[in-house]
């Protein structure tokens, strides 16, 4: 008696395994493509190193700054006050906004959360945390040419 | 012949016999109402509720003329605000009903934590409540993308930056927010998609409970009600309060008619991925006192990021706000916590003068 009780729990014991493990893998096997089909398939970055402006050198006056396309993510072209070419990403190194070249203080600005950075790209005033990636400027007779620098 | 009388009755007997609806009809007989100094405080889960279903009803009607793409969506606001009829009713009802409603929510939440309404047994009230308020939140910013204009363009961005702060699976939870690396047209499928579908399920589901839970544990009286004697007198919710709830419920559609007819909802600039930030630019007025404290914050505070800092101090500000239950010790002997008092002042005077900053400041200071 006392022996057949015994048997009978193990036999329960066992049956509710092998349930709760067969549903806990069925709710696996669900929640698996589920979560998989929501982070996003990675696509081929933007390969470009190099990109050839739309603009002439000219075009760009002194104290001035221009967003571009460098692949899918925006980059800044600015021409300093004493007239030299640069670029930089344009994503500020803060929250990821696009920041745009103050003529009135000569920096580069992001409109979001007030921050400033000189003309080097780096970090001035305000909360970005970091400089700004700079890009090597080629100016080739009358094409702007810019590249990742390396 | 019978009469239509008759046929009326005949029709809700045959639906009795089937639906047995008069033992909810005998329920809500029972259900009493406290009165006392504080019942104001009782209408604004109905109101926060009243301007829900505006919002599903005007929700529902935008879904006839919304594209959710990156090339169609700004355009068919447009169309929608111009030719469609009263589609700017629609969509002016939609933004301000949306506005109102998290006024009442918060109005709501404040009044229940003073009031200390979210004792034992309403915890798990409480619990659902705020699973409802972070929910009503993600509507918003969710929908505030939808028309893909620059404002809105950049909130998200930057909204989206800040998930990525977490640290380990931030980068993970960055993607799966955006649907990619940048802020595309995947982004804006993936928000209508949370905005018109998930969210509705989810928060109908919270809702129910919530208001279960109302059902089940009665109108809380404040402690101090209480200490004095209790609340002498109540009130019917059938029909009584229900009709005072009407009240409030036409008041509001009022208010919001008028606010829609008078200031319609603005459409802006289309977004364009590779335009600076527009100076001046914010986000919506409820979370302005993140946004002005972000513009505070130095570069770095003890080396880490100062961004990583404030972030984590509004997560961990916004759980404690979730646990109060937990930390008010003094909740179940209903004794007076003027700690609990002071936090709630605190935090509603600092949300309230970084908004007023957030708005007063020279953007390009």
């Amino acid at each position: 008696m006392e022996e057949t009780k015994r048997t009978e729990s193990t036999r329960r014991r066992f049956i509710n395994w092998v349930l709760s493990t067969s549903a806990g893998c069925l709710v696996l096997s669900l929640l698996y493509p589920a979560t998989r089909y929501l982070i996003p398939p990675a696509v081929g970055e933007s390969t470009a190193a190099t990109v050839t402006l739309p603009i002439t050198p000219d075009e760009l006056t002194p104290n001035t700054g221009e967003i571009f396309k460098f692949g899918s993510r925006p980059g800044i072209l600015i021409r300093t006050p004493d007239g030299e070419l640069r670029a930089f990403e344009a994503m500020c190194t803060h929250l990821d906004c696009i920041v745009q070249y103050r003529d009135d203080v000569s920096r580069i600005w992001c409109a979001c959360h007030n921050g400033f950075y000189d003309l080097n790209g780096t970090n001035i005033q305000g909360p970005p945390p970091r400089p700004l990636e700079q890009f090597a400027v080629n100016v080739q007779e009358d094409k702007i040419v810019i590249s990742k620098a390396t | 012949m019978r009469t239509w009388r008759e046929v009326a009755a005949g029709a809700g007997e045959w639906l009795e016999d089937r639906l047995g609806l008069s033992a909810l009809g005998r329920l809500a007989e029972k259900k009493e109402v406290p009165l006392h100094r504080h019942a104001v405080w009782y209408y604004l889960g109905g109101m926060t509720l009243f301007l829900f279903a505006i919002q599903i009803a005007t929700g529902v009607l935008l879904l006839f003329y919304y594209r959710p793409s990156a090339g169609e969506a700004y355009e068919s606001v447009q169309f929608l605000m111009t030719e469609v009829h009263f589609g700017w009713l629609i969509r002016s009802t939609h933004a301000w009903a949306a506005n109102l409603m998290i006024v009442a929510l918060f109005v709501h939440l404040f009044s229940v934590f003073l009031l200390r309404a979210y004792r034992a047994p309403r915890d798990l009230t409480w619990y659902t409540g705020m699973g409802l308020f972070a929910l009503t939140l993600a509507f918003g910013f969710t929908g505030y993308l939808l028309p893909w204009n620059q404002l809105a363009y950049f909130a998200t961005r930057v909204g989206t930056q800040i998930v990525g702060i977490v640290p380990w699976i931030g980068d993970a939870l960055l993607r799966v927010a955006r649907g990619g690396d940048d802020v595309t047209g995947a982004t804006l499928t993936r928000f209508y998609a949370i905005h018109a579908a998930v969210l509705p399920v989810v928060v109908a589901l919270l809702m129910g409970v919530h208001v279960y839970l109302v059902q089940k544990h009665g109108m809380s009286i404040p402690a101090g009600v209480e200490r004095e004697g209790g609340s002498k007198r109540s009130l019917p919710f059938v029909p009584s309060f229900l009709l005072r709830d009407l009240v409030g419920w036409l008041g509001a559609l009022a208010i919001v008619a008028a606010l829609a007819a008078y200031f319609p909802a603005e459409l802006g600039e289309k977004a364009d991925p590779f335009a600076p930030a527009p100076a001046g630019i914010k986000p919506e007025w409820y979370f302005m006192f993140m946004f002005q404290t972000l513009k505070y914050l130095p570069p770095h505070i003890l080396g880490i990021e100062g961004e990583v800092i404030g972030v984590m101090a509004f997560a961990a500000a916004g759980l404690f706000l979730f646990l109060l239950p937990v930390f008010d010790r003094r909740r179940g002997k209903g004794e007076p916590n003027p700690l609990i008092t002071w936090i709630a002042v605190g935090i509603i005077v600092y949300m309230v003068v970084l908004t007023i900053l957030g708005y007063t400041e020279n953007p390009t200071g």
